[in-house]
């Protein structure tokens, strides 16, 4: 009622930045309690089974075929660990981020607190980080299980996958954000992850695509995030190699953030 | 509020509508002992009801009565838990797609294909009463129109405001020239233009021998629409006749109705007419005394030194008889 | 038992002519696919794209991968490995397919839209609408699995004459999971059990024999994925298209007509007893 108080009451509450990207992030987690089983249930099983499949089943036919270096297992495993990030990232930048903004409108009721668009963004990209680290880090001790794991350099390879994750998320959150319809997910689904999951070196080595798609393979942030795994987990990482790969996918984190920036400003800050 | 006179008149007598082959039983709707079950909960209560043909029914009654779940069981959309049920002489159990073939239903929700198109939901709709694509079109044109939704035809259902939502629903159960109108809520959400060009079009309806069944809270429908009305509740008939019939039966001539101010307990206030007339209803906001001389009592009541804020005298309505017989006030 | 009601008139859905239902008339269930072809006219992008799938998993595995691995031994016979994975590709996408459509797509009717309260009330029957959407899956399911067979063709994946019986038998494979899965949805109360519907689905693609021969397991193991209805699904495939075509067709078949009559069955009572209460 009387505008003297509010105006002392909010200047006493005013959260530090920090706070305030843990607020957004908190929510996040909180929404998370309530169907966190049937994610884990998943998110142990999947590797589990495309491992059994892929990597043992079909593994024995590549292995009989002679024409890898070494086991397909070893192979497959650390690729499978950079695609899953690809895709949880992608999962978690979709359609809760378009819900956020259109339907549940969540994002507009923390915009009504101390929240700013930075800090609801950071704090939702940062909650992206935790779901795809915590799922890589399962992944990553299943392949431990299997055996598939070289060198305690390994380890190095959740951080690894996590940067590959965010690759995908960063510009996929401005993809939801700018792009107002939710028909968009089909297609970038259809035509962007899949054929990515598929061809970027994951399953095979990508000297095995046609002369012409090599380039756009090596282009893509996954295959980055592969090779980067793939080395850290058979303990062959050299430093240089390294470098290139994470400054790469760096940069798609940057560009990715800062065109979210733009359209979350754009679609919360002028439609109030 | 009631009908004028003239307009009754012109409600046609049943026996001269031939509209619909005679090998039908003389009741379109026959039920005995109707009964439905919900687990334990008993939401209609043995109720028996005869509807003759070209005979306009009607349904009041409080939240939860049983209306909207006999509506159901006489769409064939319910099976009933107990009792016998005839729909124009047949049996909804062994023939519900036949019977249907000649309902037209408006459920108390909308029901409308949220994936189609205005227009496209008029014609697969009718599709699926089996007509054939031209017969749709054309009549889908027509509903339209009578509907005002023909700048709409193109746009998908969803933007649509509620009340047009409501229309199209509407229109949609015309589709197939039914022979009984089920209309569970029909014009609610609807603003009075479109409720009364309704009232019309179903006036003509019933004119052309169509049997209309109704439930609504709004007692100027049902004194508009209905030949015979029943006043339902916890499942059962409380009452049963015309409208006029109802009136004479279960309430007075004419109505006082008292307001004191806004902070007065009314109760008081009851107690201080008491011995004036013999009911009294304590509504929250005003007093309703009923008599057969609203003058004269209003003139008692001021001899007893009460000072209300208004008087009025009115006739007694649907809404008396609601009350009497449910303890409730018919819109709530 | 079969109403008509101005018997005659309209084309007879394949399905339901085929398939007797309680108070089911072909012509009716024909209406649920013309409006279903209403919703799709619109979005016919939607049902394009779909294709592409398994078009790229064709590319991929069969093609990418297939180089590393050369060939596979079938029945004692060597073929190559992209010879191999195509028809076991077809097959799962054929249940993938019937599965979509009649889990995700039917719940969202059935519990959100509430499509069929209103279509109940006109003449069509719970069965009517039953056979009507799978129907339909079938149809769509048809488009892809044509579309592939022609890309198999292209690229020389085809090797006998057997295969012109690939896209009945691929209809036949849509059926049997399409009638199981709008069966299970009735049963579903919330989004969340569609976990359990992938929970299904994954194993089965990753081990019913669709990336390599079942000899590739431990006796113990073949024995419970011969029981898996995506292994007879992708055999039959497999051997119409390589011609290695014996007498296990027959049971491939049999196994797959009476999941999905059992699944239509189910699905038209419960669809009964969910809508008209
Ligand atoms: N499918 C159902 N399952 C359980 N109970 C039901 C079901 N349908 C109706 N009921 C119950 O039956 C009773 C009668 O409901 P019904 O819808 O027939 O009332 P109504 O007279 O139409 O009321 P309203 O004026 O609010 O529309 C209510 O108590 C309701 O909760
Ligand atoms: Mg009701």
């Amino acid at each position: 009622m009387q505008p003297d108080t509010t105006a002392v009451l909010r200047q006493r509450h005013v959260p530090g930045s920090l706070d305030r990207v843990g607020a957004s992030f908190g929510f996040w987690a909180f929404q998370y309690r309530r169907t966190w089983r049937g994610t884990v249930v998943s998110s142990v099983l999947t590797p589990v089974l495309f491992l059994a499949a892929m990597g043992i089943g079909l593994g024995t036919l590549v292995d009989d075929g002679g024409r890898l270096d070494g086991a397909y297992l070893l192979f497959l495993a650390p690729g499978l660990l950079a695609a899953t990030a690809m895709q949880t990232a992608g999962f978690e930048s979709m359609y809760p981020v378009m819900g956020a903004i259109k339907w549940v409108r969540t994002y507009h009721a923390m915009l009504a607190t101390p929240l700013g668009v930075s800090d609801i963004l950071l704090g939702h990209l940062l909650w992206v980080v935790f779901r795809v680290t915590s799922s890589a880090a399962i992944y990553l001790a299943v392949i431990a299980l299997f055996g598939a794991v070289a060198s305690p350099m390994a380890l190095l390879a959740l951080p690894a996958a996590t940067l590959c994750g965010m690759a995908y998320a960063a510009p996929i959150f401005a993809f939801s954000s700018g792009y107002e319809k939710p028909s968009g997910f089909a297609a970038l689904e259809r035509f962007v992850i899949v054929p990515m999951f598929l061809f970027s070196g994951t399953f095979f080595p990508v000297s095995q695509l046609p002369d012409v798609l090599q380039p756009v393979a090596y282009a893509t942030p996954l295959w980055h995030g592969v090779e980067l795994c793939r080395a850290l987990v058979a303990g062959t990482q050299t430093l240089a190699d390294a470098l290139l790969h994470i400054g790469y996918l760096s940069l798609w984190i940057v560009a990715g953030v800062t065109a979210a920036m733009f359209f979350f400003r754009r679609r919360l800050e002028s439609t109030g | 509020m009631s009908v004028p006179e003239s307009r009754r008149q012109l409600s046609v007598p049943v026996a001269t509508v031939e509209v619909v082959d005679d090998s039908l039983d003389a009741a379109f709707i026959h039920a005995r002992g109707l009964t439905k079950r919900f687990g334990e909960f008993t939401a209609v209560d043995g109720i028996d009801v005869d509807v003759a043909r070209g005979e306009a029914f009607g349904f009041l009654g409080p939240n939860g009565a049983g209306k909207s779940s006999t509506m159901r069981m006489i769409g064939c959309v319910s099976p009933p838990t107990e009792g016998t049920l005839r729909i124009l002489g047949m049996d909804p159990g062994a023939d519900g797609p036949a019977i249907r073939a000649r309902l037209g239903v408006v459920p108390q929700q909308d029901t409308l294909d949220t994936e189609l198109s205005v227009r496209e939901n008029l014609l697969i709709y009718g599709r699926y009463f089996g007509m054939s694509r031209a017969a749709v079109r054309a009549k889908t044109d027509e509903l339209l129109d009578f509907v005002q939704l023909t700048d709409r035809a193109k746009d998908k259902v969803e933007p649509l405001s509620g009340g047009m939502k409501r229309r199209l629903t509407i229109a949609r159960s015309l589709i197939n020239d039914p022979d009984i109108l089920l209309l569970d809520e029909p014009t609610t959400g609807l603003d009075p233009q479109a409720r009364h060009s309704l009232w019309d079009r179903l006036f003509r309806l019933k004119q052309r021998g169509v049997t209309l069944v109704l439930t609504t809270h709004y007692m100027d429908e049902a004194e508009q629409l209905c030949d015979r009305l029943v006043v339902m509740d916890k499942g059962r008939f409380a009452a049963e006749g015309s409208p006029r019939e109802l009136i004479a039966t279960y309430s007075t001539r004419e109505v006082l109705e008292l307001r004191f101010g806004p902070d007065e307990d009314n109760n008081v206030y009851a107690d201080k007419v008491e011995g004036l007339v013999d009911r009294v209803e304590v509504l929250p906001d005003r007093l309703l005394l009923y008599t057969d001389d609203g003058d004269g009592t209003t003139a008692a009541v001021y001899q007893r030194g009460l000072l209300p804020v208004s008087t009025l005298v009115r006739r007694s309505t649907l809404e008396d008889v609601f009350l009497r017989l449910t303890g409730r006030t018919l819109v709530d | 038992m079969t109403t008509t009601l101005r018997p005659g008139s309209g084309s007879e859905t394949l399905l339901a002519r085929i398939v007797p239902l309680p108070g089911t008339s072909a012509r009716r269930a024909s209406l649920m696919v013309e409006r279903n072809a209403l919703v799709y006219r619109r979005s016919w992008v939607i049902i394009v794209s779909g294709f592409f799938e398994p078009f790229f998993y064709l590319l991929s595995i069969g093609i990418g991968l297939g180089a590393l691995v050369g060939t596979v031994s079938l029945d004692g016979r060597m073929i190559e490995y992209t010879a191999f994975v195509a028809p076991a590709l077809l097959a799962s996408s054929a249940m993938n397919g019937a599965v979509y459509d009649s889990t995700f797509n039917i719940f969202f009717k059935l519990k959100y839209a509430k499509t069929y309260d209103a279509i109940l009330s006109t003449p069509m029957s719970p069965g009517d609408v039953a056979a009507g959407e799978i129907t339909w899956a079938l149809i769509r399911g048809l488009i892809y699995s044509t579309t592939f067979l022609a890309v198999m063709l292209a690229l020389g994946l085809v090797g006998s004459p057997w295969a012109v019986l690939v896209l009945p038998a691929a209809v036949l494979i849509g059926f049997g999971f399409a009638a199981v899965g709008m069966a299970a949805t009735t049963y579903m109360p919330g989004w969340q059990d569609f976990e359990f519907v992938q929970l299904c689905i994954l194993p089965m693609f990753l081990f019913a024999t669709t990336f390599y021969p079942l000899a590739t397991y431990p006796s113990a193991l073949q024995a419970v994925v011969v029981c898996t209805p995506l292994y007879h699904a992708v055999e039959l495939i497999r051997s119409l298209t390589t011609g290695l075509v014996d007498g296990t067709v027959v049971i491939h078949i049999g196994y797959l007509v009476v999941m999905g009559l059992i699944g239509l069955r189910v699905a038209g009572r419960r669809l009964e007893k969910l809508l008209l209460t």
